[in-house]
């Protein structure tokens, strides 16, 4: 057990260390002089100088990655060319709504999700198995940001339930806090709870099948136990695995629902810092939320030595 | 055999029509998918004939009309028509999605089947696939986009690098099953050299998965350009795309709400009908697992 543990552990460093040289060697790869397109059309030739030196573009490419290398791990994640300010401390300052909206989306999306899979894989082939599938297929095609404006027109314009923008910290009131993230929620979520929905019902049809289930249902266990006891723990594996995947949903839309409901989270620090052309904050952010994916996807694949203890080898 | 096929022959007359019935009946959505898809490529190839007028036109005294006769889904802050505006910026999304769905098809077929026959290829390959899979692929692109001048070609560029990690492994799955089958050793064993034995043995067999694979693709590079354009990092602002004019019609969402609704609605539509067809493609050719999805 402790050596599929470390060798998931270990397995993650070599793709941290691409996905940073990745990161790091975009202003490269990019066409053209990328200090001069940072530095903007109204430059100065002197600013795109002072750029070029500060994003360290003057010297080789190898010993400015190391240096870069070794600031990160010490935490450093360069100073944003626009404000002058660490990346680390912006981002820091911005991490309770990006967090609040995709906590809360995850929770409600894998609390709906699942069990729609499963009632849908009982169900197979009735009104309810189509519902489910109709609704999963419509959120594959509907962008996050059209459901978030169908939404506040529905919710917020004429009915006047609930506020169309903006974000209210957690320590002035629950309450508040909450109203202002169930839309945001709602339009983030919707894709997510689809993408789970599918895998749960593919995965249940396919437990059903086994011989293990006929046994449980002939000694007489009720079909609610035969689902949640037997198969939706056999069928956990894949539905962990959309869920770690589906991250890169909720991290990809939660920049795109922060930039329509006005919530001043990372994603919107990342929109300000492309329009800016604010590359140390792009890469700091960047870098930051691929870590987060690569750790969750490591915790995923380590829950599956719980579900399926034959995973230990 | 032959008794059946002869006695069930239809007869030449109504051999097409029988035929789409038949492919109705059995994928009604997927048909469904097809014919909105067919007709979004007409309003494509057509939409200066549409009565439509030039997307660009500003006219200030005709700022934010409701939906009317002469503004069929009315006029945007600057007095442009948006029928005009959304019927034009079908041709970006609709050419988008296609070019990247062959790009990267065609690039992640190149890079799977290296990777499927030669192990050093393999080996280094997938370790970047892996990297790049690790990068959320909406902030991949953002990225790369953040760091060119906006074109449609960089939006291009970008989504297509996002996308060929998933082609990549595919492929390279396939061709990992087929290259154990029995019909390939013999042709080893016959001494047919690697390039034939690709072009004969494997690709064939890859092409329906890709065919599906390549639907999915386009479906998401679609909402990817209108999520890059909606941000401002995506198509440039003077060409009309469905992201762009929501992107522009945001702050008017108390006042003409239409304004987003129109283009939302020829988005989703699209991207339904992509997926309705690569979802009908897909149980065609494993009628298994049709059951299961």
């Amino acid at each position: 057990m402790f050596g599929y543990l470390s060798r998931r552990v270990l397995a993650t460093i070599p793709v941290m260390l691409l996905v940073a040289l990745f990161v790091f060697s975009l202003l490269y790869i990019a066409p053209g002089d990328p200090a001069a397109i940072i530095a903007g059309d109204q430059a100065t030739p002197e600013d795109v100088d002072r750029i070029r030196a500060s994003l360290g573009l003057d010297r080789p490419f190898l010993v400015r990655f190391f240096e870069w290398l070794w600031h990160v791990l010490q935490g450093d994640l360069g100073t944003s060319i626009f404000t002058n300010l660490p990346v680390t401390h912006l981002i820091a300052q911005r991490v309770e709504p990006t967090l609040s909206l995709t906590l809360c989306t995850l929770i409600v999306s894998v609390a709906l999700a699942v069990p729609l899979g499963v009632v849908a894989a009982a169900r197979v082939g009735t009104w309810i198995d189509r519902c489910v599938m109709a609704f999963s297929v419509l959120g594959f095609s509907v962008p996050v940001f059209v459901l978030a404006y169908v939404l506040i027109i529905t919710f917020s314009i004429e009915l006047e339930w609930l506020p169309v923008q903006g974000y209210r910290p957690f320590r002035e009131g629950a309450w508040e806090w909450l109203r202002h993230l169930i839309l945001p929620s709602m339009a983030l979520g919707t894709v997510y709870i689809a993408l789970i929905a599918r895998i749960t019902r593919a995965s249940m049809l396919d437990v059903l099948t086994h011989d293990y289930i006929r046994t449980a249902q002939a000694k007489g266990l009720s079909s609610n136990a035969v689902l949640t006891g037997h198969a939706l723990k056999n069928a956990a594996v894949p539905i962990m695995t959309i869920i770690g995947i589906g991250i890169a949903l909720l991290i990809g839309g939660a920049i795109v629902t922060e930039t329509v409901f006005a919530l001043p989270g990372i994603g919107r620090l990342t929109v300000d810092a492309i329009l800016r052309r604010d590359y140390p904050v792009i890469q700091g952010v960047i870098l930051m939320f691929s870590a987060i994916y690569v750790i969750i996807n490591l915790a995923v694949d380590l829950s599956y030595m719980f579900f399926d203890p034959r995973i230990r080898y | 055999m032959s008794a059946i096929s002869v006695s069930a022959a239809p007869k030449p007359v109504a051999s097409t029509w029988q035929f789409v019935k038949d492919a109705f009946r059995r994928h009604p959505t997927a048909i469904v998918g097809a014919a909105v898809l067919i007709l979004m490529a007409l309003i494509a190839i057509f939409a200066p004939w549409l009565g439509t007028v030039d997307p660009q036109a500003v006219s200030p005294i005709k700022r934010l009309k409701p939906p009317s006769a002469a503004f069929w889904f009315g006029s945007d802050m600057l007095g442009r028509d948006v029928y005009s505006r959304v019927l034009y910026g079908t041709r970006v999304s609709l050419s988008i999605g296609v070019a990247v769905a062959l790009f990267s098809t065609a690039v992640g077929l190149a890079i799977g089947l290296a990777t499927g026959f030669i192990r050093w290829v393999d080996a280094i390959v997938m370790r970047i696939m892996d990297g790049l899979m690790s990068i959320p692929p909406v902030l991949l692109a953002i990225a790369l986009m953040a760091l060119t001048r906006a074109s449609i070609g960089n939006v291009i560029l970008a989504i297509t690098l996002a996308e060929v990690p998933r082609v990549v492994r595919l492929v390279r799955s396939l061709v990992l099953t087929l290259r154990e089958q029995p019909y390939v050793e013999a042709a080893v064993a016959a001494g047919t050299t690697l390039p034939r034995i690709l072009v004969r043995h494997i690709l064939p067999n890859t092409v329906a998965p890709l065919l599906v694979q390549a639907t999915y693709v386009c479906a998401s590079a679609m909402i990817t350009e209108a999520i890059l354009s909606f941000i401002g990092a995506g198509t440039p602002p003077n060409i009309p795309s469905w992201g762009n004019i929501m992107a522009e019609s945001r702050s008017m969402i108390q006042i003409a709400p239409a304004l987003l609704l129109f283009p939302g609605l020829f988005l989703s539509l699209t991207v339904l009908a992509v997926n309705l067809l690569g979802d009908g493609m897909r149980d065609a050719l494993d009628p298994r697992l049709a059951r299961r999805m």
